[in-house]
């Protein structure tokens, strides 16, 4: 221990000696170890938010949407017909071991007016178990009820957009609103969820009992129908095996066979999501990649000042060798010397990195994200850098042959 | 009296490409504890060569050394380096101290790689500079020091470690002939501590010092004899400034 303490004593002396050389040596290091940091920063950020608008429709969902319709041989897209019914949906519940919870739901679109207010927003025509699916937070009042649905009651839950709209700051609670001139009380108010990965306003909504807005809002020709299904499984291993037991329950509801065509599709929303966090993720990793070949840069001018620097002190490794001092001894001086130039650049680009990120995280409102890891990794790195590059300037240095190295002028 | 150095018919053969330079072509001597010795010749003799064995920081391509009684050539380069370190002190022709360092950083040097803990080598550094009479100038960086001081440095430098053998090259080439003297004064001090001595010179005023004189030519020796040193201090006790 006290050998490498006096290397480090040594390796310091040798640096102050020339502070600028030292300083600029380190430049590359700095900027290397800086760029990684931002650069993984910014791509962890990025995922964050991502994973972050995943969790925000919920987790381990399976979408059944109505299947297409064909129509003297042209075929139109998926839910284009109204093939999916309430009934479907308490099925799936019923007889699916690996579901959790079914929401159905109808869709619609409609003015809403409190007072001299109004407002344009998306109608839902839900069962109450949506708030659990999609992980709908009630900041005030109440969830609808299974009686609200039974009973088609004129009840709704509001979400931000809508209350901001209609009352401003005001508890919407217990008021009542037009919804396509119909009054309804607004029994609850929805937690913030903000945009969907597609960039909605998930918080714009309006949702009713599903049997008020079959009913009374969406009149359709079919009044049990709904427009989709979400389904969500007990957990993410059993979601692939949820997505088999809809599909087998569907088609033998629907007597889907030789005869018929498939007339449902199911959708499975976290996957395409984690393609997108991966695609994400793979952008991240190439960024780190790009940022750390001026990291390599940098350890080759350390390679390079290391040899100069053993060049010009060829005498003096002379005379240490001639007093006494092993091969080992010069060999770990000048690893030391490597190592300690890459770890202050190291400390000092990272510093610049954390700063560089909060600096593009509050300017261009990009979210980063700086792990301990990150920092621990650079670290590792810069340092590894240090022995990887010094490592040859160093034997250099210590298999010289003193007679000659006394000598040299 | 027992021997420090002892030569058997040492031939030193460097190959520089095509040619083969014979420098030693079979060189025999003996120095025995508390001796003086010249080495003398003209450049190209060999005696830098011979320096360099008994150096240990060459080694012979026949025959054999031994220092203190261990042959010298079967030792491996970790245990050369404990060798120069314990048993031999250097002292060169361009002082070759450290830049940048204080006088008594430079002679702690050796016990750094001896492995002594920092107080034992304060102590011994500032014992060897009273030595050669250089207290309280021990927080002197190299170049602030005249070339007598920084000589007188380097051989607080070689006597630290208390070896057996201090090996001096052409120790007195860069100074002046007052400082000359009084650097010889100094090594005859020691000498007459009892430090053996082999100093290389071309000079025969500077060779008058010392006891025995071995003069060297083409790489091999051609007289070796004994001599009554002159004494550098003429009132014998020696005065150091």
């Amino acid at each position: 221990m006290s050998t490498f303490l006096q290397s480090l004593l040594i390796a310091v002396r040798a640096l102050r000696v020339n502070k600028m050389r030292a300083l600029l040596t380190m430049l590359g290091i700095i900027i290397g170890i800086a760029a990684v940091i931002a650069m993984v920063a910014i791509g962890a950020g990025a995922s964050k938010m991502i994973s972050d608008q995943i969790s925000s429709i919920g987790s381990n969902l399976l979408l059944v949407l109505p299947g297409s319709t064909t129509s003297g041989g042209m075929r139109s897209g998926s839910g284009s017909t109204q093939t999916l019914t309430y009934d479907d949906a308490k099925a799936i519940k019923a007889e699916c071991p690996s579901v959790e919870a079914v929401a159905p739901q109808v869709r619609g679109a409609g003015q809403v007016v409190y007072g001299n207010q109004n407002w344009s927003t998306v109608l839902y025509g839900v069962t109450p178990e949506v708030i659990d699916v999609r992980d709908w937070t009630i900041v005030s009042g109440r969830n609808i009820s299974q009686s609200d649905v039974d009973g088609a009651t004129k009840n709704c839950l509001i979400g931000q957009t809508v209350a901001d709209n209609l009352f401003g700051a005001a508890d919407p609670v217990g008021k009542v609103i037009r919804i396509k001139k119909i009054p309804f009380t607004v029994v609850g108010l929805l937690g913030k969820k903000g945009q969907s990965p597609q960039g909605q306003d998930q918080d714009d909504v309006v949702y009713v009992p599903l049997r008020t807005a079959q009913r009374k809002l969406l009149g359709s020709q079919f009044p049990n129908v709904v427009g989709s299904i979400m389904v969500q499984a007990r957990d993410a291993e059993v979601l692939d095996k949820a997505e088999e037991e809809v599909q087998a329950l569907l088609n033998q509801r629907h007597r889907i066979g030789p005869s018929r065509e498939v007339d449902y599709t199911i959708r499975n929303l976290s996957e395409l999501l984690a393609v997108r966090e991966q695609s994400s993720k793979v952008m991240s990793m190439l960024l780190g990649a790009v940022a750390s070949i001026s990291l390599v840069v940098g350890g080759i001018g350390i390679m390079n000042i290391m040899l100069v620097s053993v060049t010009e002190r060829t005498r003096e490794i002379g005379i240490r060798i001639a007093i006494g001092a092993k091969r080992r001894d010069i060999l770990l001086q000048f690893l030391t010397e490597a190592v300690l130039l890459t770890t202050c650049g190291g400390i000092i680009g990272m510093l610049l990195g954390v700063a560089g990120a909060r600096l593009v995280a509050t300017l261009v409102g990009w979210p980063t994200l700086v792990s301990a890891n990150t920092i621990i990794i650079a670290f590792a790195f810069s340092a590894g850098v240090g022995v990887f590059f010094g490592f040859y300037p160093a034997r250099k240095a210590a298999s010289l042959n003193p007679i000659e190295a006394l000598r040299y002028e | 009296m027992s021997e420090v150095v002892r030569l058997n018919d040492v031939a030193k053969v460097y190959s520089m490409g095509e040619e083969r330079v014979e420098a030693m072509k079979g060189v025999s001597f003996v120095v025995t504890r508390g001796e003086f010795v010249a080495i003398m010749g003209a450049s190209g003799s060999g005696k830098s060569t011979c320096m360099n064995i008994i150096g240990c920081l060459d080694v012979p391509t026949r025959g054999s050394y031994l220092l203190d009684g261990v042959n010298v050539g079967e030792l491996s380069p970790n245990e050369l380096a404990e060798v120069r370190n314990k048993k031999l002190g250097f002292v060169f022709q361009g002082f070759n101290l450290l830049a940048r360092t204080t006088a008594r950083e430079n002679v702690e040097l050796p016990l750094v790689y001896a492995q002594v803990p920092a107080a034992a080598r304060r102590e011994r550094a500032m014992e060897a500079l009273g030595r050669v009479g250089l207290a309280g100038r021990e927080g002197h960086y190299s170049n602030q020091l005249s070339g007598g001081q920084q000589q007188r440095v380097a051989i607080a430098r070689a006597l630290v470690n208390r070896p057996s053998l201090i090996l001096a090259d052409e120790p007195t080439g860069n100074l002046d002939s007052r400082t000359t003297v009084e650097i010889m004064t100094i090594f005859q001090q020691l000498n007459r501590q009892g430090i053996t001595i082999i100093m290389v010179t071309h000079e025969p005023e500077v060779a008058e010092f010392t006891g025995r004189h071995i003069i060297f030519r083409d790489g091999l020796i051609v007289s070796d004899t004994t001599h009554a040193a002159k004494s550098a201090a003429p009132s014998g006790e020696v005065q150091i400034s």
